[in-house]
């Protein structure tokens, strides 16, 4: 099987997916207004602030919008065609890129999902599945 | 400053493959061609504007362009705002015109994604790369999955934006694709990104284009023959990623096109003709949303039954646009935008004499807007 193309885990980074590691799903909240968001970064776009932290979410959210590859463009994809890519909203508010995991005909906007992490070449990966 | 400024000269090198043309060459031809549709001498110009190629991104490529066209410019350089720079780049020139900062500007772009390297346009983004998230077409197909499941915009209405750009790109000599497309052939295109077709999406193309920009006392002087006066302009911007976007059924078009048409002192019901950025389908119809040629949701309706064909409420992409005519990013909409008003299209709308031209950029992270009139 080719490699997935793996993130790059960076000091900014790293509570992220130590934590995916842990099975908790981590979200940044900022301490000065309260703002929760995804992916990390170092200030609050919101208001600035450096006062920033990592957050466990509920692991809870709902459909945005998803679509359904039918052509790999990286060749560790080109056994899982068609498959999909969503984003999700938290239920804390911060919305990520993902899979949803199940059957297709279910997939819907707004459509509760539930965090489901999957292991693969050593990294845990968050993942959905519809509720 | 509205008809202040003038687009004085129009060209382009040929579209489709060009296999063994660099950027720089066919920059070059496209500004002479531009330069003697304006009947203008290239020691005139003092600005030059050029958009960087995705193929091959060099540091302070204007400097390499204006070597290759012999000249030192005042002001220029490079700008990045993906498919929204060319209608961007005429908006800087113009304001530099009018500030005194240059008199004759060319802007610019060539690109060889076809014969080089597509890479921009297919690479992961970032580490969500690891679900498998790569590539411009999967960031519209999200966009158009949002608007059709929350607005019912349908297969078949994406389809007639497709069906419109094809049937005016075979009436076009220059289109790289000449081959209209039937409401079947559009309903069996294969799927690429789920809810986008082949035939929603855009060529890859290599080719060149540019324009002239003057002042119109300038063009006067100079006794261009055809000037187009710029009548309003307008850019729009949002953030990176998709999926942070607030709304994903609206677009940096709406600020973008207000600030034009106030600019102008038009409204969309002033506007005989348009050129909407159509890199995917979902593209135009929200940009005639977001422009407010109608409500928001209706964007389907209005794009059916002929809608945006020649003779419907609102000609659309009458040289075949990107998704017929190149897939360049956007200089040829502009192009077009200048021949209607000219009454030189292959598709020309009668008595047109003013003129919408939309540019967009990524995955509607920028969009640019140009009102152009008739002398």
């Amino acid at each position: 099987m080719t490699e997935l193309p793996l993130p790059t885990v960076t000091p900014l980074t790293e509570p992220y997916w130590q934590g995916l590691a842990e099975g908790e799903l981590r979200h940044q909240v900022c301490a000065t207004c309260g703002n929760t968001w995804l992916p990390g970064r170092e200030e609050c776009p919101r208001c600035l602030s450096e006062d920033v932290s990592w957050s466990p979410s509920s692991g809870r959210g709902r459909i945005i919008s998803w679509v359904v590859y039918h052509h790999a463009s990286h060749p560790a994809f080109a056994d899982r065609v068609p498959y999909n890519v969503a984003v999700v909203e938290l239920d804390e508010g911060a919305r990520l890129i993902t899979n949803i995991l199940g059957d297709p005909e279910g997939l819907a906007i707004d459509r509760p999902v539930q965090l489901r992490i999957e292991e693969e070449q050593g990294v845990s990966i968050p993942r959905f599945v519809l509720v | 400053m509205r008809g202040n400024v003038v687009i004085a000269g129009v060209g382009h090198t040929a579209y489709g493959k060009l296999p063994g043309r660099s950027t720089d060459s066919m920059n070059v031809e496209a500004c002479r061609k531009a330069l003697a549709d304006a009947g203008v001498d290239k020691d005139s110009v003092d600005g030059l504007f050029v958009k960087y190629p995705t193929s091959g991104h060099r540091s302070m490529y204007g400097q390499t362009v204006a070597e290759a066209l012999g000249i030192q410019p005042r002001i220029g350089g490079v700008w990045d705002q993906g498919g929204a720079t060319n209608i961007s780049m005429i908006s800087f020139a113009a304001m530099a015109i009018e500030n005194g900062q240059c008199e004759v500007a060319l802007v610019t772009i060539a690109d060889n994604p076809r014969t080089g390297t597509r890479q921009a346009y297919e690479r992961g983004w970032g580490d969500d790369a690891v679900f498998g998230w790569f590539g411009t077409p999967a960031g519209y197909a999200m966009i158009a999955r949002r608007h059709m499941e929350e607005l019912g915009t349908t297969h078949e209405q994406l389809g007639a934006i497709a069906m419109a750009a094809r049937r005016h790109g075979a009436a076009n000599p220059d289109a790289q694709l000449r081959k209209p497309l039937s409401a079947e052939d559009y309903a069996t295109s294969r799927p690429v990104v789920d809810p986008l077709r082949r035939d929603d999406c855009c060529l890859i193309s290599d080719g060149g284009a540019a324009v002239v920009v003057m002042s119109a006392e300038r063009a006067r002087q100079l006794s261009v023959p055809a000037p187009v006066p710029i009548l309003g302009f307008g850019q729009g911007q949002t953030s990176w990623e998709v999926a942070q976007r607030p709304q994903l059924t609206s677009t940096a078009a709406v600020v973008s096109g207000r600030t034009a048409f106030e600019m102008a002192g038009m409204t969309p019901k002033d506007i005989h003709v348009a050129q909407l950025y159509d890199c995917f389908t979902i593209a135009p119809l929200m940009t005639i949303e977001d422009y407010g040629f109608c409500k928001k949701g209706e964007g389907g309706h209005f794009v059916e039954d002929g809608g945006v064909e020649l003779g419907g409420a609102l000609p659309l992409n009458t040289s075949g646009g990107l998704l017929s005519e190149t897939g360049m990013p956007g200089m040829q909409l502009v192009i077009e935008g200048v021949r209607q008003v000219r009454g030189t299209s292959a598709n020309q709308v009668p008595d047109a004499s003013t003129s919408l031209v939309s540019n967009q950029g990524g995955i509607m992270h920028t969009h640019s807007t140009l009102i152009l009139g008739s002398a």
